[in-house]
């Protein structure tokens, strides 16, 4: 049997089209639910929404190998875009789904992307209600470009960011740094690595949830830790809420393996990227309690209070010597040593 | 983790720091030179100078093999990526690093060269094997690490008898440049002279090194045996873990007070006096010496570098490819010369941090994970209260 591809027609707008929607994307994401609105195959979802703030966002993701040990880039679009919600503190109520698609695509590899991606919006009790396909000529993709966006509800009385962040907050990292950055360079070409280890890809709605329903008002401000890891998103928060952030270098969760990886490689585990932990700013008094809340929901098994607010600006690290140094942004790249 | 957390143990860095105490002459100044960036950033990394008495200086050394690489060398290079049919593989670090006109790899790559990352040479030989009608290129650099497995790639290129793969051979030699800098220091305090490059050389005193890890697991201790006793200098071969800096420094602290130059092996978990014997082979079997060869910094150094065998040239992409290369050109300002040679530290250049930072590199020394701009830049930009 020969393998079906992506051909210019799939993005035509005619049968071919016409097919591709409605066994593949209609087919995976209406399955057995009640995905009413995307059962219309409208352009545009109708959402019913109550007394709440709306909250939206939108992620395009691309990235090599489009499969990784503990995910793929379908069941990953899913994930950032609802993790994206949630650091606001919304219940996600849809997402929406946009595939660039490159000519000569394995139909089946496409197949087993929107599979990943149903299965994942189904765990996180999300519906894909609405999406769109382009097909680009050969050599003009990379196989396939998935960007999402999503909308969620939030509380009237909801308000986390970085301004809200105070002196004296606790600092409550989800759980250890570095599964996925790890997990995706040791599938990369030309960096193969034997590890049992899985990309920590998530949905923190859940434990969101979890976590807002008794410290909705001590929660101050979340931020998913992703590209960069969590010393660039300290330093962004740090930068935007104008305080400093002390970070205690023994107190971080972190795996055997991926220290192991990280060690070999030359990389700092604080620059590699997460794609299912939170930071979350919590006051002072409430921050045990939260903890453990947090600890009893698998995706915050792990968690711990790694840090503290300061006045001064600048993320700060103690090492595991009891010296301290700046814990800085990414710049450049994190490549692995020469030597 | 074994190997790790001993040697980040508070307890233990305590036990060691009473013992710097002990042999610290507070009314002398110290100037220790570690040889290796990766020890720059480990003294970085884990803010080990806050530990030490302010008498003790580190003195940051070139031991970092992409900052030394001349930007001529770098010139050759992108020339090389730039020939029809040709596929360039370079570790990730290269990638980056300013050649003259502010051009690099990575531009060169945007304007339609084929530049591929490798993490081993052995991706690169992969890709010739598989690629058989273009001509695979392996850009080799580093110091003594790393040449026995670019020395195995070309012995299993000649035996597959591959004919569109060469090695772009980059590899130097440490005890070589460790001696260029005492001989600078030599000539500087006795004649307060200038080097053979145009620019004035301010001197470098150093009363001792921490010898490099990882390439003494190759060459050995003994291998920097006539350098002390040729310049009366101590050497201290270290590992890279902050505990082994510490017990490093007590180690050369003693042998300064009491007018010693040995070589000692405070890493001898890992390196013996005589090294890896398989891999000397190996290196000895393909490449012979340079008779000299130019080092960013510390200007043409005779016998400092490594050439691939004339049996063995149709793996040598110098002598596969002729190319022709602009003149070379540092950018005006850059001080990464003088970094490599100790003579200044990263915060006395004025590109520092404006207008050269990682995202935007100058200078070889901000690139690399080992370079010691790039310490400073990620550890050392601004002080941290101790409130």
């Amino acid at each position: 049997m020969t393998e079906e591809l992506i051909t210019l027609n799939h993005g035509s707008g005619g049968r071919a089209m016409a097919r591709l929607i409605e066994e593949i994307f209609i087919h995976h994401f209406n399955a057995d639910s009640n995905n009413t609105e995307l059962a219309k195959k409208n352009d545009a979802a109708r959402l019913n929404v109550q007394t709440s703030h709306i909250v939206t966002t939108i992620d395009a993701h691309v990235i090599s190998p489009l499969f990784f040990p503990g995910g793929d880039i379908g069941s990953l679009a899913v994930h950032g875009t609802i993790n994206d919600l949630s650091m606001a503190g919304a219940r996600p109520l849809a997402l929406t789904a946009a595939f660039i698609l490159e000519e000569g695509f394995k139909i089946s590899t496409l197949k087993s992307l929107v599979k990943s991606m149903a299965l994942a919006a189904k765990e996180a009790g999300v519906n894909i209600v609405s999406g769109d396909t382009k097909v680009v000529e050969k050599g003009k993709g990379d196989g396939v470009f998935i960007t999402t966006s999503g909308v969620g509800l939030c509380d009237h009385d909801v308000s986390l960011g970085a301004e809200q962040i105070k002196v004296g907050d606790k600092i409550i990292l989800s759980g250890s740094i570095g599964d996925h950055g790890i997990a995706v360079m040791s599938a990369r070409e030309g960096l193969q690595f034997d590890t049992a280890l899985l990309s920590d890809s998530c949905a923190l709605n859940d434990l969101v949830d979890n976590m807002m329903q008794h410290f909705k008002h001590a929660i101050h401000c979340m931020r998913d830790p992703t590209r960069g890891g969590i010393a660039s998103a300290l330093n962004e928060l740090s930068e935007q809420a104008d305080k400093g952030f002390r970070i205690y270098e023994a107190a971080i969760p972190l795996k055997e393996s991926v220290r192991a990886a990280c060690e070999l490689l030359g990389l700092d585990p604080a620059y590699i990227a997460n794609e299912g932990k939170l930071v979350c700013f919590v006051a002072e008094e409430q921050a045990e309690a939260l903890l453990a809340k947090m600890r009893k929901h698998p995706h915050g098994r792990d968690a711990a209070i790694i840090g503290e607010v300061l006045a001064e600006p600048g993320v700060q690290l103690q090492t595991t010597l009891g010296t301290r140094r700046r814990l800085e942004m990414l710049s450049g790249e994190a490549l692995p040593r020469i030597c | 983790m074994k190997f790790i957390d001993e040697f980040r143990s508070s307890d233990l860095a305590q036990t060691l720091l009473k013992k710097i105490a002990g042999v610290n002459d507070s009314n002398k100044h110290y100037r220790l030179m570690e040889f290796c960036g990766g020890h720059t950033h480990v003294i970085f990394r884990h803010a080990l100078q806050q530990l030490l008495p302010d008498n003790i200086e580190f003195i940051h050394g070139p031991g970092c093999p992409v900052c030394v690489l001349p930007i001529a060398r770098l010139d050759k290079a992108l020339a090389l990526a730039a020939q029809p049919d040709v596929i360039f593989c370079s570790y990730g670090d290269m990638l980056r690093v300013p050649a003259s006109h502010k051009r690099s790899l990575f531009s060169a790559r945007a304007q339609g060269a084929d530049v591929r990352v490798v993490y081993s040479p052995l991706d690169a030989l992969a890709l010739a094997e598989k690629e058989t009608s273009k001509h695979v290129i392996f850009f080799a650099v580093g110091f003594e690490t790393t040449t026995p497995a670019t020395a195995f790639v070309i012995q299993q290129a000649k035996e597959k008898q591959l004919r569109n793969f060469s090695v772009y051979c980059n590899h130097v030699l440490t005890p070589a440049a460790i001696e260029a800098i005492l001989v600078s220091e030599l000539q500087d305090s006795e004649n307060g002279r200038v080097n053979d490059a145009t620019e004035k050389v301010s001197p470098v005193l150093i009363d001792g090194f921490l010898g490099p890890s990882h390439v003494s697991t190759i060459i050995g201790s003994a291998a920097y045996e006539k350098i002390c006793e040729r310049y009366k200098k101590p050497v201290v071969i270290t590992g890279f873990e902050p505990l082994d800096v510490l017990q490093a420094v007590a180690m050369l602290l003693d042998q300064i007070n009491k007018g010693e130059w040995r070589v000692l092996n405070e890493y001898h978990r890992a390196v013996s006096a005589q090294g890896n014997a398989k891999a000397q082979l190996l290196t000895q079997a393909i490449f012979t010496l340079r008779d000299k060869f130019e080092w960013r910094g510390l200007g043409f150094i005779p016998d400092s570098a490594l050439r691939i065998k004339d049996e063995y040239k149709v793996f040598d992409a110098e002598q596969v490819f002729s190319v022709d290369v602009v003149p070379s050109r540092e950018y005006k300002g850059c001080e990464c010369p003088a970094v490599l040679r100790g003579a200044i530290k990263p915060l006395d250049c004025k590109l520092f941090g404006k207008p050269c930072t990682p995202e935007n590199p100058l200078g070889s020394c901000m690139v690399s994970s080992e370079g010691a701009c790039s310490a400073y830049w990620h550890y050392a930009r601004s002080a941290v209260s101790h409130a």
